[in-house]
């Protein structure tokens, strides 16, 4: 049968919206867990140690987080080729700003934008993580007898081309979830009189909060150099 | 008015097309923009020109045959209207319009503006349909109780005259504000239940096969739709095609 979940137009955008959801799910924990840098650089390492070093999440959840954004990915822009080779011929005038917002339609460019940057965040602080833990051997998450985490964090943002690039990339990711966090409830079927708009209003919130919050803490971590 | 128009030429479906400009003069702001069309043809046929093909019926907004991608827009610059009802004093003296058929894979340009829909047809025959006998047993219609609400809410559906302004609008030529009414004005309905799993797969498989693109959620569709369908007829239908996808026994 060819209209199953994969392999149909409407359960690959119910697709889109699982994982769309697994990935604001994740943003949000590693959200908090980025706050407590600012407020507690003890209770950051605490908590890092707990995250890097716990079996279920290293060898369990981070496999489906990667699993979840290469899907989630790979699931964008097949999705993206099929609709662009649905007009092949493209109006010689069109205004679709009359209709519907920026970033609805520009879900691709604000995704590979965070891709981009996921890229730089990956050589920065994940491919380190993975060399000190599996290519060295070292689960002790200490330098010179001291948890490392937070000091390799802190260290990290005393560059300021980073800095700037975290938080312009941030302004991209606040621009997808600006759209993806309300269409993702539309597409798995979810649409309310009453509790839609509301999701709306959360949506926004979602999209300011967390991004503005990372470029809070980036900027924290810069400006409080010593 | 005197208008400059940018007109899509095409002699057939093999053929590529092209914009043509043309010059129109003395057009009264009362005209409905069909007959705009109609003394540019004339003109042109006093000229020796072959006059512009383009679609309509009714001329009056019921059956959604005229279409035209007007200035940027389906149906034109106006809300809620099909291009029959789109008058000449949305625009201003001295415009100049780009007039241009529907652009999607799935509805191939025949002729100079006219497009074949066809695809809709056939989304329509592979489930858009009840198959109960309605002739010599009529019941009475008060036998069959009807919540208020989802009476309303097939009706609202029903409302879709198929024009595929949702399909001409939608950056991925998603056609599924159009199978949703379909699949929907039945949903709601206890006629429509005993079919109601094979329908929206059939449909919705049917769409696909079509060339039609996925929906981005952009909201274009229902923005432009001349019978205001709303979008929550596309989480319907997915919540239909969940649940029918989830447990059909076929
Ligand atoms: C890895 C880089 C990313 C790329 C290339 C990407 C690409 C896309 C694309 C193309 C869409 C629209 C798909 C469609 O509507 O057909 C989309 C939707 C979405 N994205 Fe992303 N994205 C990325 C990262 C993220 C991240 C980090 C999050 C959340 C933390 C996220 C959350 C969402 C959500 C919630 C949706 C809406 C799903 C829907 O409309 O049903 N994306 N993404
Ligand atoms: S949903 Fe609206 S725009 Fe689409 S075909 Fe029906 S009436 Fe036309
Ligand atoms: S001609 Fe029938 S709706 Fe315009």
């Amino acid at each position: 049968m060819s209209n199953g979940l994969s392999n149909s137009s409407v359960g690959r955008k119910v697709l889109m919206a699982l994982s769309g959801f697994f990935l604001l799910f994740f943003l949000m924990q590693h959200f908090v867990i980025n706050l407590f840098s600012v407020i507690s650089a003890d209770l950051f390492n605490e908590i890092s140690h707990f995250m890097g070093t716990n079996g279920l999440i290293q060898f369990v959840l981070q496999p489906i987080l990667i699993f979840g954004f290469l899907f989630h990915l790979a699931m964008g822009m097949y999705l993206e080729r099929k609709n662009s080779a649905a007009r092949p011929i493209k109006y010689a005038m069109d205004k679709p700003s009359e209709n519907s917002n920026w970033m609805s339609r520009n879900m691709l460019i604000t995704g590979i934008m965070v891709m981009l940057f996921l890229g730089l965040h990956f050589y920065d602080f994940w491919l380190p993580e993975i060399k000190t833990k599996f290519i060295e051997g070292d689960w002790s998450g200490l330098n010179n007898g001291e948890f490392r985490y937070w000091e390799e964090l802190h260290h990290k943002f005393q560059d300021i081309i980073r800095v700037s690039i975290y938080c312009v990339a941030f302004i991209f990711l606040g621009l997808h979830l600006s759209h993806g966090f309300q269409s993702a409830f539309q597409s798995a079927g979810f649409n309310h009189n009453k509790y839609t708009p509301i999701i709306k209003k959360l949506a926004t919130l979602y999209a300011i909060i967390i991004p503005f919050g990372f470029i809070f803490i980036a900027l924290f971590h810069y400006f409080t150099q010593n | 008015m005197d208008l400059t128009l940018k007109v899509w030429r095409q002699k057939n479906r093999e053929e590529k097309g092209g914009l043509e400009t043309y010059k129109v003069t003395g057009i009264s702001e009362h005209a409905s923009f069909l007959e705009m069309l109609d003394i540019m043809n004339e003109q042109l046929i006093k000229e020796g020109t072959e006059p512009v093909a383009f679609d309509y019926d009714c001329r009056e907004g019921i059956c959604g045959t005229c279409s035209l991608y007007i200035n940027g827009e389906a149906h034109g610059p106006d809300r809620k209207v099909t291009t029959c009802q789109l008058h000449m004093r949305m625009f201003k003296d001295g415009e100049t319009i780009y007039i241009e058929p529907w652009r999607s894979a799935a509805m191939p340009v025949i002729k100079d503006l006219i497009v074949d829909r066809s695809s809709f047809d056939r989304i329509q025959q592979s489930g858009g349909f009840v198959s109960v006998n309605t002739s010599g047993n009529t019941q009475d219609a008060n036998a069959l109780p009807i919540p208020k609400m989802n009476a309303d809410l097939a009706f609202d559906a029903a409302a879709c005259i198929g024009c595929g302004a949702c399909v001409a609008t939608c950056k991925n030529s998603s056609a599924m504000l159009f199978v949703a009414a379909k699949v929907s004005q039945f949903a709601y309905l206890p006629q429509g239940q005993v079919e109601a799993k094979q329908r929206v797969l059939n449909m919705v498989e049917q769409m696909d096969k079509e060339g039609f693109g996925n929906c981005t959620n952009t909201g274009a569709c229902e923005v432009e739709c001349p019978k205001s369908i709303s979008i929550k007829y596309i989480a319907k239908m997915n919540r239909e095609f969940l649940s029918a996808s989830c447990s059909s026994e076929s």
